[in-house]
């Protein structure tokens, strides 16, 4: 095992470094997920029930693979989701992935897609709602090689404050070495619109529930591609909503 | 129904209501005309309970409860609905979902049953159609790529499921070609022309006053009521303008 990261590390600079001592030794590789040609894996990562949890995964994809991820960030102390994607040519990588906490929880989702082959594309969604002191990051880097022309790739990071005290951080990165792509980034940090509040007052909503529904919409669409069952995501991502708002 | 008293209200510091006094009785539909700048939606928000409208002096009573002691939640619970005058987007949101539960929210607060799922539904479809609204609208985000007629076609098919028994209604007809008009009008009537129930309409116009018959008129000028009288007054303000009648 390797030494234990600081925080002058880029991708753990906004780490719970303490909590993630508290798992470090137990940690194991990252766990490495390999999709064959044209071969199509979806996964839904749901939170467990560990105050500190933290998930390091390396997805490699041939040509034409496809790997989509769904997964909820809840962790009430910290909770980590890093992920290092390396697309071929023509493959696909999707995550949509909401970090939603309060307390002093501090989640984030740390990614690096890596676009080696021609014509691969990626798609990233984001959404963190953060309560109380929490703080909620998205570190995102999109790496596009030589060699890789039509690169299409999306992050979308949004992020909403409901207390004075949370702190969101949005950093999606580009490193193009290709002419030929598209890399698309949009990133916002924002508070509960007092106008839909009242509007939802207004027809009879308490304020705690008002919240709950502004935020439900806030979150809305990121499981909506889920093919068959989404194992219970949309509903777990609605009651940590409903507890912080 | 609603009795305001000597209403007086800043907005950001700023006076806009200065001793405004009026009675709904149960059963009548009144109107409020008035120039643009002259406290009308600042009246609304006020009786709906919009924060940031702070009321300084005055008293309302709504069926002889103190209406600014209670939250704008309550308010909606206690049946009072305010029709907004540029209705707000939720995106991520459907009609359906928002209005069903807050539908509900105001029946738990009223110690009365939830609607099920498919008795939200069915009331829902039946309000949209009275309204000429496609239902399948009712799927979408709340407000979101509505045109302005839309909008206020939805304001009033929730007004429908809302089944409220003071309607205060802000504007509800700017932005509205003649056939939404007559629609919205048709809907104020059929869900609100009842002799338990009051609607106090604001507007600029005399033209929904053509398809909604208000008993009373009255001219709200400088934040308080200058003017009182019967539907012939909607029509002389419409003929002379706010200057020559309301001075």
């Amino acid at each position: 095992m390797t030494a234990l990261p600081t925080r002058k590390l880029e991708a753990f600079r906004y780490a719970d470094i303490d909590a993630l001592a508290s798992v470090w030794s137990e940690l194991a590789r990252p766990e490495r997920i390999e999709i064959a040609a044209q071969q199509n894996v979806q996964q839904i990562w749901l939170p467990g029930a560990d105050p500190v949890q933290v998930r390091r995964v390396e997805i490699a994809l041939e040509a034409g693979a496809r790997a989509n991820i769904f997964a909820l960030n809840t962790a009430t102390i910290y909770g980590r989701i890093e992920i290092d994607v390396t697309l071929a040519d023509g493959a696909h990588f999707g995550l949509d992935a909401a970090n939603i906490g309060g307390g002093s929880a501090t989640l984030e989702i740390v990614t690096t897609v890596r676009h080696i082959g021609v014509a691969a594309t990626s798609n990233q969604t984001v959404r963190s709602v953060l309560g109380g002191k929490a703080v909620g990051s998205y570190l995102g880097k999109v790496a596009v090689a030589r060699d890789a022309q039509q690169t299409d790739s999306v992050q979308s990071v949004k992020a909403m404050l409901l207390d004075r005290g949370a702190t969101a951080n949005c950093k999606p990165e580009l490193e193009i070495y290709a002419d030929d792509v598209k890399c698309a980034h949009g990133a916002t940090v924002g508070e509960l619109d007092p106008q839909q509040l009242f509007y939802a007052a207004a027809r009879g909503l308490d304020p705690a529930s008002a919240r709950a529904l502004l935020l439900e919409g806030f979150v809305a669409g990121l499981w909506s591609e889920i093919e068959g069952d989404d194992q219970g995501i949309a509903e777990a991502a609605r009651a940590a909503l409903k507890a912080v708002a | 129904m609603l009795k305001i008293e000597n209403l007086h209200a800043t907005v950001a510091g700023k006076p806009i209501l200065n001793g405004l006094t009026l009675t709904v009785p149960t059963g009548e539909v009144h109107a409020i005309m008035g120039p643009n700048g002259a406290g009308k939606s600042t009246l609304a928000y006020v009786l709906g309970g919009r924060p940031g409208y702070e009321v300084t002096a005055g008293s309302v009573e709504f069926e002889g409860r103190d209406l600014l002691a209670l939250e704008p939640h309550e308010r909606a619970a206690a049946g009072l609905f305010l029709g907004f005058q540029y209705p707000v987007e939720i995106p991520g949101v459907s009609s359906l979902q928002f209005v069903r539960e807050a539908l509900n929210s105001q029946r738990r607060a009223r110690g009365e049953k939830e609607l099920s799922g498919a008795e939200f539904i069915r009331l829902a479809k039946a309000e949209a159609a009275a309204l000429g609204m496609d239902p399948e609208m009712l799927k979408r985000p709340v407000n979101l790529g509505f045109s302005g007629g839309e909008k206020k076609r939805s304001e009033m098919v929730q007004m429908g499921i809302m089944t409220p028994k003071l309607a205060i209604l802000d504007e509800t007809d700017s932005g509205l070609d003649i056939d939404a008009l007559k629609a919205v009008g048709a809907g104020i009537n059929r869900i609100m022309r009842a002799p338990d129930k009051a609607v106090l309409l604001i507007t600029h116009y005399q033209r929904l006053l053509d398809y909604v018959k208000p008993d009373r008129v009255h001219v709200l000028s400088g934040g308080r009521i200058t003017r009182s009288g019967g539907p012939e007054l909607a029509h002389e303000l419409e003929r002379e303008g706010y200057v020559e009648v309301a001075a």
